[in-house]
């Protein structure tokens, strides 16, 4: 029996990852990465664009992929956290002249914060309860973000412009390949950041609580830490995300930062595998890329397009990228055999 | 106090519809422990339908007994073949589906009757109601009609076989399935009335939102957030839910100062969720004990 078959026999939220299968392996993760990193010079800038907004978006699945994978609590509001980070970056670089880079850790301790607070109400809720509180942070953000009394800072409706910076010294290079490098290697620090969390020992905390809550409290964990300490953390990288999100599209608006949003990174954490953290970019790869093709295939019903796709990829792997991954290794380890 | 008391009846009328559509969630939930993201969808197909058939010609009752048939159909059908399959999946991979389903029907009812408003006729008239400037005729027909399906289903579940065997696959579906149940078409049934609940809330509140495929997203969420501060697992709680939350949804709406239109929906939410930290298993939810 695979791995992906063994965990169909509980009836969990989230079905356990052992830890070891959490990451790639060291050579794919090598190929991987030298593909990443050669891709851009090939391409125009536009796909460029679209390459920065794939690893922003898998950032901000990654994050979730944290705090749903790892400690089994589930939101529909990351939305939220990401239009906290964008605003923070924005805010600090148009009225304070702050430096871009200086911003993205600044947007990660509001969001920590911030996150860390608002898993303190919702350390008493779970599953669908705790789906309909961070819900309605997200149903929120948007209208917090028009009030009246912020509007010097956020601009109200119209939002903020956001300057793209140059490529630093005296670098031959467009602005969108300076950023894709600059998001690569910010991306890269947090997944290498993230693998070693969850190998850590609040890592094992974490999926302890997931696996079973009562037997991990039993055990002397910190139940109630720890839930909020998982939130922090993906708030945190949900914001950083959300930082270079607002860098790459050059504005910030309320009206980009609903409800949808949270809703297609669940989506694109469901697609690439539930607590398997390299989906993240599978993930991301299939909310950018699907609604783009659907609408190819007809504008009219490019919705209904979407959801059949979506539907056949649930049906033929319920478990995600994950799966065909499992599949890809065990198959790779029957030819080795023969 | 007229301003008051005009605000807790419209209050109650559109509590009715939360009431309804929360049934339909509860309805689901209970079935297979999911809530459906896609039934206010569903809804608003199910009241076009409605809408088509009276446009054909058909009275509005007749339309109205055939779209219960067709969306009892139709839930039924829409359980066999997309989500039997998907029992067995994570429930997280369940909740994609629903949110597929949704963009399904959303689109597909946007290319059948694209996307501008249309007037929906309502049975009850609009005057006032027994001569009352408090509450018109529509409403209170939303409130009666609210109240009989919820009679109807209590006589339902408590009093015929049918409804005793769905309460049994619902609540321990191992111990039901040993003594003859099929739990397997107890959860197409609890598809089929959930689809059929939700298709009267959709032709109730049509007339009062206008007909347009976006028309029921915001009553779905008051309807979640109604089923939720009510308890999951309580029928009677989903519906005092929906009249709490119409209820305080005016309420909020008129006298907090800076609410609006705009924060109602956000209001409305964040007491329902200083509620759950009180309550978390909602006012009338059964907590159930974990045993490790």
């Amino acid at each position: 029996m695979s791995a992906a078959e063994e965990v169909v026999e509980g009836h969990e939220a989230v079905e356990a990852v052992p830890k070891r299968a959490m990451t790639l392996g060291t050579g794919t993760s090598l190929v991987v990465l030298a593909a990443l990193i050669i891709a851009p010079v090939f391409v125009k800038n536009f796909i460029i664009f679209q390459m920065t907004m794939l690893l922003i978006y898998g950032l901000a699945v990654l994050a979730l992929n944290i705090l749903t994978g790892g400690s089994g609590q589930f939101s529909l509001g990351q939305s939220a956290f990401y239009a906290v980070g964008a605003y923070t970056t924005a805010v600090l670089m148009e009225h304070f002249n702050v430096n871009y880079a200086l911003t993205l850790p600044i947007a990660g301790v509001v969001c920590f914060g911030f996150g860390f607070l608002f898993g303190q109400p919702a350390l008493r809720l779970s599953g669908v309860y705790l789906a309909l509180a961070t819900f309605a942070l997200a149903t929120a953000m948007p209208q917090l973000l028009k009030l009246n009394f912020l509007e010097h800072w956020t601009g109200g409706v119209q939002g903020l412009v956001v300057t793209k910076p140059d490529a630093p010294f005296g670098l031959s290079m467009s602005q969108d390949m300076w950023l894709y490098y600059f998001t690569l290697v910010v991306v890269l620090a947090i997944y290498i950041f993230s693998v070693n969390l969850l190998r850590s020992r609040s890592g094992r905390a974490f999926m302890a609580i997931r696996d079973n809550e009562i037997a991990a409290s039993a055990m002397g964990i910190n139940v109630a830490l720890y839930k909020t300490l998982a939130f922090g953390v993906s708030a945190a990288i949900t914001g950083i995300a959300g930082s270079l999100g607002a860098i790459a599209v050059q504005f910030v608006a309320p009206d980009s930062y609903t409800i949808t949003l949270a809703i297609s990174l669940f989506l694109g954490m469901v697609v690439g595998g539930v607590g398997w953290l390299p989906g993240s970019i599978v993930g991301a790869a299939f909310i950018i890329f699907v609604p783009n093709i659907a609408e190819g295939i007809s504008k009219g019903l490019s919705g209904a397009v979407f959801g059949v796709l979506l539907f056949l990829v649930i049906y033929l792997v319920p478990h995600g990228a994950r799966q065909v991954a499992i599949l890809g290794q065990q198959l790779a380890g029957k030819l080795r055999k023969n | 106090m007229e301003l008051f008391t005009n605000q807790v009846l419209a209050g109650i009328a559109t509590g009715a519809i939360y009431a309804c559509m929360a049934l339909a969630v509860v309805m689901i939930y209970q079935a297979i422990d999911h809530l459906n993201f896609a039934q206010g969808e569903m809804a608003m197909f199910s009241t076009f339908i409605s809408w088509q058939l009276m446009q054909w010609g058909v009275s509005y009752w007749a339309a109205f007994l055939i779209t219960l048939v067709f969306s009892f159909v139709a839930g039924i059908a829409i359980e066999r073949i997309l989500f039997k399959p998907l029992a067995k999946a994570p429930v997280l991979t369940n909740v994609a589906g629903f949110i597929a389903l949704y963009a399904i029907i959303n689109s597909s009812a946007g290319l059948l009757w694209d996307f501008t408003i249309k007037q929906y006729p309502t049975p009850f008239g609009s005057s006032p109601f027994l001569g009352s400037q408090l509450i018109s005729t529509h409403q209170a027909g939303m409130i009666g009609v609210t109240v009989l399906l919820l009679l109807g289903l209590y006589f339902f579940f408590q009093y015929t076989r049918i409804g005793l065997a769905m309460r049994a696959a619902a609540s321990v579906p191992e111990s039901a399935r040993l003594v003859g149940i099929n739990t397997s078409w107890m959860i197409a049934l609890g598809w089929g009335m959930a689809t059929a609940i939700g298709s009267i809330a959709g032709m109730l509140i049509a007339p009062v939102v206008f007909l347009e495929p976006n028309m029921m997203g915001g009553v779905l969420i008051y309807g979640f957030a109604a089923a939720v501060l009510g308890g999951l697992t309580s029928p009677f709680g989903a519906v005092v839910g929906g009249f709490l939350v119409g209820i305080f949804e005016n309420l909020a709406g008129t006298y907090i100062p800076g609410v609006g239109n705009e924060l109602k929906l956000p209001i409305a939410l964040a007491l329902i969720i200083s509620v759950l930290v009180v309550k978390p298993a909602g006012l009338f939810g059964r907590h159930i004990v974990k045993r490790v």
